[in-house]
This record gives structure tokens, sequence and C-alpha cells, in this order.
């Protein structure tokens, strides 16, 4: 059983933890907390079941295909759903608007996609019982994510650009930083990134509408315990709450799992409101 | 007739009740609507009022969460679904005896209550999107346990509704069973919305660091209105239940939580009449565009985008005529500082608030390093200093945002604890801010009442009912509050939405909202700000008056003038440190101040 356990609560981790990290490639570059990270990883796995399934394209053009889809839909979050609220950034209407897209995303999906969950197809075709792709391809997307991610903001030009946004805005528009089309390249990063956990965790969670809100709240959980725009802790909270909760599902059994889950967000918020690895707050007055 | 007999204050009663009649006519109109609907339509349209009832009982609960608090509770049908399978399996008997359903709505309540606490504790120290995540968290778990938990609930199957006795048992008799629930929860939220509480709620949503300086309790508050909405919440799922005959998990859509959400924001913030306007509109809605029922979330979700970006201020907005009548232009603020007297007890208290060796470092830099100040009542005490020299952090470290490093505060023989803003007003401690902070969407008068709240005595519940004590406090705090914008110049705007307002007019707003807790201190961070000439003679006169009665001032200044005019003792701050001290005839020639702070 602690096979089990490792193996599925390690691949929801990661799937969760991916989330968070849209969640956070979003909220860097506009202090905007999305509700659209979740349905970007819901779509996918709907754009990887349609492209790959439905129209029968080789595996590795759907995947294309599905971030293109994804980054397509996180640029349009940015346009219709981010600026038009970040004037006011205070009176949280973003909270309002994103959420408006998402539940248009979810519905469009349902009605578009089914209601029922359809299968994914099976990407590599290794491995079997705990060692089945269904459990490691979330882990290894994780991983090459958070290198590909590392190098990016380390490396690259435009990885130290975001960076130099996240940490002071007016300062990095002093500088000259092109900040808009910059906010526009993280929003699509975003969606690639939620299309990767989506893809990823196909096999795991099936090509799901319902899927959309569900990700949003397990997504949210890991930022929320590492801190708003901290990836590294959304990675950590991630895994942990992907083996925390299947630990669970195994021992108490399903229902008590999501309530166990709750609970556990409930109390890290009381007890450490900015989370395990935030930093403290702003001064106010 | 006994009308010879009549006082002046039942006279000043039916005045009052001649200005809540445009208010309440609308109200009035809606439940007659309400009352003659069974004998025009058929059984179809009493299901579809019942419906719309009973979503505004939850509604009218929920408006207090997101419309009076601004918290987005977007998971609300949770507790809804709760409500509904409370009462249903209580009534049922199928894990203890069976309930009378009129028993188990009140259980209902109380578990919803529990729960819409719960659900709201993120809410009590975070940001809005985490109150936003845990409700719609619950709205997730609560449908798989009610899919899981199939001993109680019935899984998927689902469970037969509670049966109300007759006369309640017919479709028109349900109807008005509902609606009667539904009036009385619109009176409550109304009785809370024009309390001292509705107006706290409104401080912490828009003014919350004011709020906090007037004494306000933002967990307390929260945690009131939580109780409140949960409960309603849940007794609206007893009486959906009932509607239903037959609950499933798939009846409590997230559709619905959206429903009361856009309900709400359609109608408009801080207002009664618009959300439920807008539950009406949104639930017959649907109806008359059936062809679209697939569409609905997403109509709701377009709705939503389109409200939030195009009208953020609601129906009410729309219907606010009032507030669109132009103001004079050329209005003055001529305070009556003389009447102070009449309004404001002399302040005997004869203690002083000192510090000693008050340091607080942000990162490396030292805001403040050894600070030693005595502010004794019934004087004016100047605080300048170039920028930065730890001035407003000196306010804030005695207001309790910032809780000093190392060194002590007493007030009197007491300790003043470092930290803890709320604590202050209750100490005779008020201020004002750098930059006013007011209720823009609250009128001057309730901001002013606002600087009042802990006076109050009545408690939430007796706010709820309507009952006499919390009536008192409303007279009380409304006849102080126009007699403290008589004081400041003011009272001709009572009535005007601040945001109305000019710069200077807010200054003198803040002043008049200080003035309500009767201080002992009053703090005035840069009253003179952005004031005109004529006004700052004004407002040093009206700060004299202050300090004549008892009141000890300490203001923080640029303008070295008004300082060096009306302060009794003044300290020159600079880096943090006391550059100098004494009568302003001192601190006007001291050599060290003059090079570094007034110039030649």
């Amino acid at each position: 059983m602690l096979a089990s356990i490792l193996a599925s609560g390690l691949a929801a981790g990661a799937i969760y933890a991916l989330v968070g990290v849209t969640y956070n490639t979003m909220f860097s570059t506009s202090r905007v907390m999305s509700f659209t990270a979740g349905q970007l990883a819901m779509l996918g796995g709907v754009f990887g079941s349609m492209f790959t399934l439905k129209m029968g394209m080789p595996i590795l053009v759907g995947f294309l295909l599905t971030l293109l889809g994804c980054a397509i839909i996180g640029v349009i979050t940015e346009f219709v759903a981010v600026r038009p609220v970040l004037k006011s950034l205070d009176q949280h209407l973003y909270v309002l608007s994103t959420l408006a897209l998402a539940l248009m995303i979810q519905q469009v999906a349902a009605i578009k996609w089914g209601t029922e969950p359809q299968p994914f197809p099976r990407l590599v075709g290794w491995g079997s019982g705990v060692f089945d792709e269904k459990f490691w391809l979330p882990v290894v997307a994780c991983a090459i994510t958070i290198i590909g991610l590392e190098y990016l903001y380390r490396r690259t030009l435009v990885g130290r650009a975001f960076m130099a946004i996240a940490e002071d805005n007016f300062a990095a528009r002093a500088l000259g930083l092109p900040e808009r089309d910059l906010r526009v390249a993280s929003y699509a990063l975003a969606g690639v990134i939620g299309g990767v956990a989506g893809f990823s965790g196909g096999e795991l969670l099936l090509a799901f509408f319902a899927n959309g809100a569900l990700l949003n709240f397990y997504g949210f959980v890991p930022v929320a315990l590492g801190g708003l725009g901290n990836n590294r802790g959304a990675i950590i909270g991630g895994i942990a709450l992907g083996l925390f909760q299947q630990a669970a599902n195994f021992l108490v059994g399903g229902i008590f799992s999501s309530v166990a889950v709750f609970t556990l967000f409930i109390v890290v918020l009381l007890a450490a409101p900015q989370g395990l690895f935030g930093a403290a707050t702003a001064r106010r007055v | 007739m006994t009308a010879v007999t009549t006082t002046p204050l039942t006279r000043s009663e039916t005045r009052a009740f001649r200005a809540m009649l445009p208010q309440l006519a609308p109200f009035m109109g809606i439940l007659a609507v309400a009352m003659i609907l069974p004998f025009t339509s058929n059984d179809y349209w009493a299901l579809i009022g019942t419906r719309a009832a009973i979503y505004w009982v939850l509604v009218s609960g929920l408006n207090l969460v997101v419309g009076f608090a601004g918290h987005l509770a977007i998971g609300y049908v949770a507790l809804l679904t709760l409500g509904a399978y409370t009462t249903s399996v209580l009534v049922a008997g199928n894990v203890m005896p069976p309930v009378p359903v009129f028993a188990a709505l009140p259980i209902a309540a109380f578990v919803g209550a529990v729960f819409g606490v719960i659900v709201g504790l993120p809410a009590l120290r975070l940001r809005t999107f985490y109150f936003a995540m845990s409700t719609l968290g619950f709205a997730t778990i609560v449908t798989q346990i009610a899919l899981a938990w199939q001993s109680v609930t019935g899984g998927g199957i689902g469970i037969v509704g509670p049966e109300f006795p007759a006369p309640f048992n017919t479709a028109w008799g349900y109807y008005y069973l509902c609606i009667a629930f539904a009036a009385f929860c619109t009176w409550m939220s109304a009785n809370v919305a024009h309390s001292r509480f509705g107006r706290a709620l409104i401080a912490v949503r828009d003014a919350e660091v004011a709020a906090e300086a007037t004494g306000i309790s933002k967990p307390r508050m929260l945690i009131a209105i939580f109780l409140f909405a949960g409960a309603l919440a849940a007794i609206a799922g007893g009486l959906f239940a009932s509607l239903q005959t037959y609950i499933t998990p798939d009846a409590f859509t997230f559709d619905l939580s959206i429903l009361f959400f856009i309900a709400i924001l359609i109608g408009g913030r801080g207002s009664i009449l618009g959300p439920m306007l807008g539950t009406i509109i949104l639930t017959i809605l649907p109806e008359v565009a059936a062809p679209l029922a697939a569409w609905s979330t997403f109509l709701y979700a377009v709705l939503l985008l389109v409200i939030v970006l195009a009208m953020p201020g609601g129906i009410a907005a729309l219907l606010d005529y009032r507030n669109r009548r132009p103001l004079a232009s050329n209005r003055a603020i001529v305070p009556r500082p003389a009447t102070l007297g009449g309004i404001v007890r002399a302040s005997t208290g004869g203690r002083t608030l000192s510090l000693r060796g008050i340091a607080l470092s942000f990162g490396n830099v030292r805001a403040i390093d050894g600070l030693d100040l005595d502010v004794k009542p019934g004087q004016i005490h100047g605080l300048i200093g170039p920028n930065g020299s730890g001035k407003t952090t000196t306010l804030n470290v005695i207001s309790g945002y910032y809780a000093a490093k190392a060194g002590t505060m007493t007030l009197g023989e007491d300790m003043l604890p470092p930290g803890m803003p709320a604590l202050r007003a209750s100490r005779g401690i008020a201020r004002t801010f750098q930059t006013p902070r007011v209720i823009g969407e609250a009128s001057v008068l309730q901001n002013v009442m606002i600087g009042g709240t802990i006076e109050g005595r009545a408690t939430f519940v007796e706010a709820l009912l309507a009952l006499p004590r919390n009536q008192r406090d409303e007279r009380m705090l409304g006849a102080k509050a126009r007699a403290l914008l008589g004081v400041v110049g003011l009272e001709t705007l009572a009535d005007v939405r601040a945001d109305r307002l000019q710069h200077s007019e807010l200054r003198f707003i803040e002043i008049a909202r200080a003035l309500m807790l009767e201080p002992d201190f009053l703090l005035l961070d840069e009253p003179a700000a952005g004031l005109s000439s004529d006004e700052i003679e004004r407002l040093a006169a009206l700060i004299k008056a202050i300090s004549r009665r008892g009141a000890g001032v300490l203001l923080v200044e640029h303008h070295a003038d008004l300082i060096f005019d009306i302060c009794d003792q003044v300290t020159v701050l600079n880096l943090g440190r006391t550059l100098a001290a004494g009568t302003p005839a001192e601190i006007r020639v001291h050599k060290e101040v003059v090079s570094a702070y007034l110039g030649a």
C-alpha cells in the first residue's frame, strides 16, 4: 500500500504543484490570482484527448497543439479578465473577472466536449503497476518544467526581465522594460505550464470538464502553503499535498481525504497566513 | 385627538419615518406584488415565486458578507446544500428519531452558522482571494461528501425532502410561508445594515486601517455576520429541499452559487433593494429564456464579466438619484469650535502619554531611534522634522500599527501594549491620517458615526431585531455625529456620499470622526496638508478648542507657521532622533533646527 500511496501521491502532487506554478506565473507579473489556472490544466487534458484520440493526430503534434491552445487561452485571460481590472487592483475585481472567464471556459468545455470523463491515450507505453506511466509522467513533467523555468529565470534575458517585474513593477518600468508585453508573455507561459499539467496528468485525471474547478482548489492549496508567488514553495507544497491526500485516501477513505485536505488548508492559513515560505506583508499605513 | 400633547421626540420620529418612506416604498411594492401573485397566476408561477423567496432568504444574509463586508464568498451553495441535507436527514429520521420540520430548521440553521464561520476563518486574516478559494473548496467537498456518504445522504440516489404540515403543504400555502421568511430576513438584514454593525462592516471593507483606529474589531464583526449568513443559508436549504420534494447532489450545482453571487453584484454593494431585484430577475430569467437553459451558466458568467467591467456600482448606483444632484461649488468649511463644549465632555483624565526610548527599524533603516516624548493633557504638542525623520512612524507606533522593537509607552500609570491598533480607541486615543481614510460609498454622516462605533451598547442580536437599546444607540450616534459635523462646519453635506467631497472637507470629516470618541488624546497627521490659508486658520482655532476641552493633541505638520502659532510644546525629529524639544519660542531660535529644517 505504501508503494501505491507514494506513486499516486507523487503523481497527484506533481499535477497540483504544476497548477500552483501556473498560478504563480500569472501572479508574478500582474499580482493577480487567476481562476483560470485550474481550467488551463483541465484544457490540457481535454485538448490532448481531442487532438490525439478524436482527431487521430500523432502524440507529439497533439501535445504541441495542446500547448498552443492553452497558451492562447492564457493570453485571452490577460486581455479579457486581467488587463481591464489592473488599475483597481485593491478592489479585487480580478477575482470576479477571472472567475467569470473560468466559468465560461468550463461551460463551453462541458457543452462542446461533454460532461462525461473521456479517455486519454497512452503516451509512452512504459511501466506497469506502481511504475505505470500515468504515475511517473506527471512527476517527470513537473521536474522538466522546474528545470526549464530555472533556466529561463536565471540564464535568459527574458527570464530576468520577468524576475525584475515580479520584484518591483515600477522600477522595472522605469528601466524601460516592456511591462505589458512581458505580462502577456507570462500569461502565455502560464498557459503552457497549465497545459503540461493537464496533458501529463491526462491518464490519471482523464479528459473531464469538471477537473477545472477541482484543480483550481487543489492547485491553490500549494500556493497558499508555499506563499504567493513562491515557486519552490508551490512545488514542495504540491508534492506534500498529493502525498497527504493520497495517504488519507488509502487510510481513511475517499470522502474524508477531501475533508482532510480542506481542514489542512484552513489550519495552515490560520497558523501561517503568509504561507510556510512566504514573506511578510508590506506596510499598510 | 391627543395631537396637542405631541412631544418633540415623537415629532422627530415622524420626521424620521417620513424620511425613510422613499427607501421603504420599493420594498412595500415588491411585497404587495408578492401578496397578490396567487390571485393572478398559476402553480407554475407559485414555484418560481417560492424559489425566488427561498433564494432571497440566502442572499439577504450573503449580501452582508459580499455587499457590505466585501468578502467574495463564491461557494455559498455549499451552505444551502448543508442546510438541505441536515433538514431532510433530521426529518426523515435515518440517523436518529425523526424531528418535526419546524424543529429541524433551527438545528440546520445552527449547523449552517457553525460552518459559515469555519469557511470564513481565512477571511479574518487574509486577502480576499483566500476566502473566495476556501468557499470554493468547501463547495467541492460538500458535494463529494453528499455523494459518498450513502448511509446518511442516500448518495447519488438522494433523499426525500422534508414536508411541511398544513396549511403549508399546498403550492400557494408554501409560497406564503417562504414569502414570510423572506420578508423577515429582509427586515433583519436591513436592521443590521442600518446599525453600527452595518457601518462597521463597510468601514472594514473600504477603510480598514481607519476602522481599526476607531476600535472596530474586524474578526468579531465578520464572525457575527458569518454566523448570520450561514444560518440563513441553511434555512434556505431546508426550504429548498422541501420545495424540491426530493434532493440529490445534482440539485446543488455551482450555477446556484453564481446566481446568488451575481444577484448581489448586479444589485450593487451596500444595498439591499438592489440585490433583491437582482435575485428576482435572475430567478425569472432562465424561465423566460428557456431555450438557453443549457447555456445559463455561460450567460451568468458573461453577465458577471460585463458587470465587473462596465458597471461596478450595479442597480443600486443606477437608482441613486440623490447623489447625482450637483453640490454647491462655492461652499466653504466654516467650523464653529465654540459649540464643541456642548457636545464633547471635558476630558478629565489628567494622564500623560509618555514614550520612553522607542526604537523601530525597517530592515536596516532606523526609522525611530530611541525617542522620548510626553504629550500632556490639554496641550498641543507639535512634532516636526524633515521627510523621513520618523514623525508618522511615531504616530503609527502610538496607535499600534507598528510594534516598537524597544522602549515603553505609558498612558498615565498604565502600559500601552505595543501593536494592537483596535485597542487604542477604548483607551481614549483617536487619530487622523496623512491621506484621509474615509468610506467613499457611505454618506458623510455615516462616516462620522463610524467614529463612535465602540460607544454603542447594543449587541449584534439586539441590532438584528431592532430592539430598543439599538434604537437608542442609533439616535445617540446620529445626533452626536450631526452636532460634530456642525462643529467642523460640514453639516450641510451630512447626507452626501463622501467620495464627492473635496480633499479639505475629508480632512475635517476625519477630525469629526475622531471627536466622536471624545478622545483624551488626538493624533493629527498633517491635518493642514492641502488646505487653503483660510482653512488652516480655521483648523487652528478648532485644534485649540479641542485642547481646551482637556485633550492632549499630538500634531504632525509641515506648516511651521501653524505649529509655532498653536503649539505649547514642540519636538523636532531628525533621522528618528530628537533634534530639539521645547517651547515654540525656543525651537524657533534653535541653531541646529534652523539649519537642518526651518532654513535660515
